[in-house]
C-alpha cells in the first residue's frame, strides 16, 4: 500500500464526522419552523449527554443509570453561577463542565474502588442522581422545590439565543466536539485500553493496564460532557429544578440513545437521538390527532419498547444495521 | 428535644412500614438470589399491582384483602410469561442485557400505567381503613398492623416452600450451580420463570397489603424500588431472613429521618445507607455473598 | 552464571482451609526456557498468578531482577516486564486480532501507528500474520492460543509466563508451535512454562521445576526430572516407581507417556 492511501484512510474518519457536521448545520435551511428548530436544539442537548453516556458505557463497558447527576450538576453549575455569584455565562460554562467531570471523578473514585461493576455500578450511580436530586429539591442555596430562574438576557455576551437556529448551531458545536474528543479517544491509547476494560478486566490487566485508572479517566471525562449537556439546557430553557436536572428521564434518554443507535461509535448516539426523540414526538402528534387530546407517556412506551428490541434484536444499534446492509449490498456485488 | 412518645410512635410506624417493605424486597432477592441478576421492573410491577388492587375495588367492588387469592396467582403467571418469553430469550443469557431488558419493561410499565390511569394520585376508601389498635400507649393504623402480619406470613411461606417443597429444592440447585441442575435435568428455564413468578407474586400481596393506606399513581414504584434494592443490599443479597431484618431496619431508618430531618430530606437516609453499604460492605450486613 | 531473572521465596498460597501451595521456592534463570510441571491441582496456576500479581500470596516472597515485587499490582508488573497467558484463554472478544494485539503494544508504545506495526509485526512472529483481521471470537482453539502469546509478546516482556499454551492443540498444531516458542526465548525473552504436554517440555525446557500438591518435590535438567522417582510417584500414585522397577520398565519412558495423558484430564 502507498503512503497516499494510508494517509487516505487514517482521514476517512475525520471525513464522515466533517461531512456530518455539514450536513447537520444545514438542516436549519430545510426545517426553519420555530417548532422545528427547538426540536433540533433539543436533539443536540440529549445528543450531547448521550455522547457523555457513550464515552463510559459504550466504550468502558460502564452502564451508569445515574448520568443525570452529572447532568443536573452542570445544569445548575451553570444556573447558580450567574444567578448566586454573578458570573457571566461563558465564564460559568468552563467552571460547571470541570464540576462535572468532579462528580464523575468523586463517584467513580468510590464505585471502582469499591470494585462495584454491571448492576451494582449501574444501581450505585442512580443513587447518587437520586441524592442529589432530593438534595436540590431541598436546600435553599439550589432555590429548593421552586427550582431556579436563570433571567432573561438576550444576547451571545450572555449566551442566550434568541434566534433558534443560533441555539442549534452552537449546540451543534458542542455535538460535533463531542464526537471528534470521542473518535480521538477511540483512536489513542487510552481508547484501546478503555475498550480491552470492557472487554475483560482480567486481560487488560495482564497487558499492563491499570483499569482503575483508565475507567477513572473515562467517567471524568463522561461526566464532563454529560454535564456541557446540562449547560446548555440551562441556556435553552433558563429554568430548573432537582426534578429535571436530576430526574431519571435524563438518565434513561442518556443511555437509551447511544443503545438505540449503535453502542461505542462516535454516530451512534446522535443517530440514536434522532431516531428516538424522531419517534417520540411522531407518536404523541399521531395519538393526539388519532384520540383527540394528548396521552402522556406514550412516547416513552415505545422507549422502553425499543430499548428491549434493540437488546434482544440489534445489540449493535443502527450503526451495526448500517453497517450489517453496507457489507450485504458490497457482499453482493 | 422530641417526647419519647413520639418517638415510640414512629419507631413502631417504622417497623409497620418496613414489614411491608421487606416483602416487597423478597421477591427482589430472591430473583437475584437464584438468578443473580437486579431485576429493574420491580418497581414498575408493583406499581402495576397496585392498580390492579385499585381496579378490582373500583370496577368490581372486591376488598384489598380479598383480593389476594385473585391476583397472587395472576401476577405469578404474569412474572411467568415475562421471564420465559421475555426477558429471558430478550437478553441472551447477558447480565447486563438483563439489566436493560428489564429497565426497559419497567419504562414500558410504568408509562403505559401512566397513559391508562393518567398522572393522578388515586386511593381506595375501605370501611377499615381508619381502625386502630391500641397496644399500650401506642395507637397503631388496623390495616398497617395487618399488612405486618401479613408480611410475616409470606416470607415464612417462602422460607417452607424454599427449604421444603420440589420446585424449592430445584429453585436453590438452579441457584448453587446451574450448570450441574441442568445436568440432572432440572429445567432451569422454567426454574427461573417461577421464581420470577414468585418475585411477581410476593408483589402483588404486598400491593394488596398496601392499598387500604396508601396511595397509587405511576411513578409510585420508583418510590419503592430503590429503597427494595437498599434493602436486600443491605441484608446480602439473596438472603431471605435479611431482607426481613433489612426491611424493618430501613422502615424504621425511613420513619425516623422523617422525623428528624423533615419530609423532604427524610428519603436520603435511605439512599445514604444504600451508598455506604454498596461502597464499603458490599456483601450487606448479614449476607456473606459478594 | 548472572542472577536469576525471578525467584519465588517460601510462596503459600492458602484459600480458606486449602494450601493450594505451600512454601514454594523457585528460581528462573536469564535466558532459558524453565519447565514448570506437576499433577492437575499442584497450584502451578495459582503460582502464576502469585508471579503476575493477580493474587497476594498469604506468605513468601516474589523477587523480578532482584527487587521485591510482591507488593506490585499485576498492571505494574506487567510494564516491570513480566508478561502472562491464561490456561483458559481470555481474548478481548468483541475485537479483532490486531487489535486485541495492539492493547499489548500500547504498554510500550503510546502512538497509535507505532502501536499498530508493533502489533502487526508480533502477529508474524507467531504465526498470526494473515488473521490480523479476523474477529478473535472467530478463532480456532489454537488461533486463541496463538492469540495468548502474541497479545503477552507484545508488551515486550523480559520474563513470559506461558500457562498451557499447548493444551487442546492436536499434535501437528504442537509441533508448528514448539519452534514459535524457542526462537522467543533465542529473541532474548526468559520464559517460564506450565505444561503437561511432556513431549514438548522435554524438547523446551533447559530446567524443570516440579510442583505437587503446593509443594516443590524436585528440580533439574529435564532427562533428571523424567527419571526422578519421586516425580513418578506424584504423578502415579505411591509406590508407582518401584512397581516399575519390578516390572523391568525405566522409569524415564514411563514418565513421559503417563504425564502426558493427564493433558487430557
Ligand atoms: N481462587 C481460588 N479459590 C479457591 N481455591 C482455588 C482458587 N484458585 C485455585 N484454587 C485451588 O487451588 C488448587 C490449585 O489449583 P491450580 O489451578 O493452581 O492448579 P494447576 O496446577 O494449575 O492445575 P491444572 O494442571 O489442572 O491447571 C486447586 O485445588 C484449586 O481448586
Ligand atoms: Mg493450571
Amino acid at each position: 500500500m502507498t503512503r497516499l492511501a494510508i494517509r487516505r484512510l487514517a482521514c476517512g474518519p475525520w471525513l464522515s464526522l466533517a461531512a456530518a457536521a455539514l450536513l447537520l448545520a444545514v438542516l436549519p435551511a430545510l426545517f426553519a419552523s420555530s417548532a422545528a428548530l427547538n426540536f433540533l436544539g433539543f436533539v443536540m442537548v440529549i445528543a450531547l449527554a448521550a455522547l457523555g453516556w457513550n464515552l463510559l458505557a459504550g466504550y468502558g463497558g460502564q452502564f451508569s443509570f445515574g448520568h443525570a447527576a452529572f447532568f443536573g450538576m452542570g445544569a445548575y453549575a451553570m444556573a447558580l453561577l450567574q444567578v448566586r455569584l454573578g458570573l457571566n455565562p461563558w465564564l460559568a460554562l468552563p467552571v460547571a463542565v470541570a464540576l462535572g467531570g468532579l462528580t464523575g471523578l468523586a463517584t467513580g473514585f468510590l464505585s471502582f474502588r469499591a470494585g462495584l461493576r454491571g448492576s451494582y455500578f449501574a444501581l450505585v450511580t442512580l443513587a447518587f442522581a437520586e441524592v442529589f436530586r432530593i438534595l436540590a429539591n431541598a436546600m435553599a442555596f439550589t432555590g429548593g422545590a421552586a427550582g431556579v430562574l436563570v433571567p432573561l438576557r438576550i444576547g451571545a455576551a450572555q449566551f442566550q439565543f434568541a434566534d433558534k437556529a443560533t441555539f442549534y448551531w452552537v449546540a451543534l458545536g458542542f455535538v460535533i466536539a463531542a464526537m471528534a474528543l470521542t473518535r480521538l479517544v477511540e483512536r489513542s491509547r487510552f481508547g484501546a485500553q478503555l475498550v480491552a476494560v470492557r472487554e475483560n478486566e482480567e486481560a487488560a490487566r495482564a497487558l499492563g493496564v491499570d483499569t482503575v485508572r483508565v475507567k477513572l479517566k473515562a467517567i471524568t471525562l463522561s461526566g464532563a460532557v454529560t454535564a456541557a449537556a446540562g449547560c446548555l439546557y440551562a441556556q435553552k430553557s433558563l429554568y430548573l429544578d432537582a426534578n429535571i436536572a436530576f430526574g431519571p428521564w435524563i438518565s434513561v434518554e442518556a443511555l437509551l440513545a447511544p443503545i438505540i443507535g449503535g453502542l461505542g461509535t462516535v454516530f451512534g448516539p446522535l443517530a440514536g437521538t434522532f431516531l428516538l426523540l424522531g419517534l417520540g414526538e411522531g407518536t404523541k402528534t399521531l395519538l393526539a390527532t388519532l384520540t383527540g387530546s394528548a396521552v402522556p407517556g406514550a412516547d416513552l412506551v415505545l422507549f422502553g419498547a425499543l430499548l428491549i428490541l434493540a437488546v434482544a434484536f440489534a445489540p449493535r444499534g443502527i450503526m451495526g444495521v448500517v453497517a450489517g446492509a453496507a457489507a450485504r449490498i458490497g457482499g453482493a456485488r | 428535644m422530641l417526647k419519647a412518645e413520639i418517638l415510640l410512635a414512629a419507631l413502631a410506624n417504622g417497623l409497620l412500614t418496613g414489614a411491608v417493605y421487606a416483602l416487597i424486597a423478597l421477591g427482589l432477592t430472591l430473583v437475584y438470589g437464584v438468578l443473580h441478576i437486579i431485576n429493574f421492573a420491580h418497581g414498575a410491577t408493583l406499581t402495576a399491582a397496585m392498580f390492579a388492587v385499585y381496579v378490582a375495588h373500583q370496577t368490581f367492588g372486591i376488598d384489598p384483602y380479598l383480593a389476594i387469592p385473585l391476583l397472587a396467582p395472576l401476577f405469578f403467571g404474569l412474572g411467568y410469561s415475562l421471564q420465559r418469553w421475555v426477558i429471558g430469550p430478550a437478553s441472551h443469557g447477558d447480565d447486563g442485557n438483563i439489566l436493560l431488558v428489564t429497565l426497559g419493561l419497567s419504562i414500558v410499565i410504568e408509562n403505559a400505567l401512566l397513559a391508562v390511569f393518567r398522572s393522578d394520585t388515586r386511593s381506595i376508601e375501605v370501611p377499615y381503613g381508619f381502625e386502630v389498635v391500641e397496644l399500650g400507649p401506642l395507637i397503631l393504623s388496623l390495616p398497617k398492623v395487618i399488612a405486618f402480619a401479613g408480611a410475616f406470613a409470606v416470607a415464612g411461606l417462602l422460607w417452607l416452600v424454599i427449604a421444603r417443597s420440589d420446585i424449592g429444592k430445584a429453585i436453590r440447585a438452579v441457584a448453587k450451580e446451574k450448570t450441574g441442575a441442568a445436568l440432572c435435568g432440572i429445567p432451569v428455564g422454567h426454574v427461573y420463570a417461577v421464581t420470577f413468578g414468585i418475585g411477581a407474586a410476593c408483589l402483588a400481596v404486598a400491593a394488596c397489603l398496601l392499598m387500604p393506606t396508601f396511595l397509587v399513581n405511576p411513578r409510585i414504584g420508583n418510590a419503592f424500588v430503590l429503597v427494595a434494592f437498599t434493602i436486600v443490599v443491605l441484608g446480602g443479597m439473596g438472603s431471605i431472613g435479611g431482607a426481613l431484618a433489612g426491611g424493618l431496619i430501613i422502615g424504621v431508618v425511613e420513619s425516623l429521618s422523617g422525623l428528624y430531618l423533615g419530609e423532604s430530606l427524610g428519603q436520603i437516609g435511605i439512599f445514604l445507607i444504600f451508598l455506604v453499604v454498596l461502597l464499603f460492605r458490599p456483601t450487606g450486613l448479614f449476607g456473606a455473598r459478594a | 552464571m548472572s542472577a536469576p531473572i525471578l525467584e519465588c521465596r517460601g510462596v503459600t498460597m492458602r484459600f480458606g482451609g486449602l494450601v493450594a501451595i505451600d512454601g514454594a521456592d523457585l528460581a528462573v534463570e536469564t535466558g532459558e526456557i524453565t519447565g514448570l510441571i506437576g499433577p492437575n491441582g499442584a497450584g502451578k496456576t495459582t503460582l502464576f498468578t502469585v508471579i503476575s500479581g493477580f493474587q497476594r500470596p498469604s506468605a513468601g516472597r516474589v523477587l523480578f531482577e532482584g527487587t521485591d515485587v510482591t507488593a506490585l499490582p499485576a498492571h505494574r508488573r506487567a510494564a516491570a516486564g513480566i508478561a502472562r497467558t491464561f490456561q483458559i484463554v481470555q481474548p478481548f472478544a468483541g475485537l479483532d486480532v490486531r487489535e486485541n494485539i495492539t492493547v499489548g503494544a500500547y504498554l510500550r508504545h503510546a502512538a497509535r501507528t507505532e502501536a499498530l506495526a508493533h502489533a502487526e509485526a508480533v502477529a508474524e512472529r507467531v504465526g498470526l500474520g494473515p488473521m490480523l483481521d479476523r474477529p478473535a471470537a472467530a478463532l480456532t482453539i489454537a488461533g486463541r492460543k496463538r492469540l495468548e502469546l502474541a497479545r503477552a509478546l507484545a508488551t515486550e516482556p523480559r520474563l513470559l509466563l506461558l500457562d498451557e499454551v499447548l493444551a487442546g492443540l492436536n499434535p501437528s498444531e504442537i509441533r508448528d508451535m514448539i519452534p514459535v516458542i524457542r526462537r522467543i526465548r533465542d529473541e532474548g525473552v526468559t520464559i517460564l512454562i506450565v505444561e503437561h504436554v511432556m513431549q514438548a517440555v522435554m524438547q523446551l525446557c533447559d530446567r524443570v521445576h516440579v510442583l505437587a500438591q503446593g509443594r516443590m518435590i524436585a528440580a533439574g535438567r529435564p532427562a533428571e526430572i523424567a527419571a526422578d522417582p519421586g516425580v513418578i510417584e506424584a504423578y502415579l500414585g505411591h509406590g508407582a516407581a518401584a512397581r516399575m522397577r519390578a516390572h523391568g520398565v525405566a522409569p524415564s519412558e514411563a514418565a513421559v507417556p503417563a504425564a502426558a495423558g493427564g493433558a487430557d484430564a
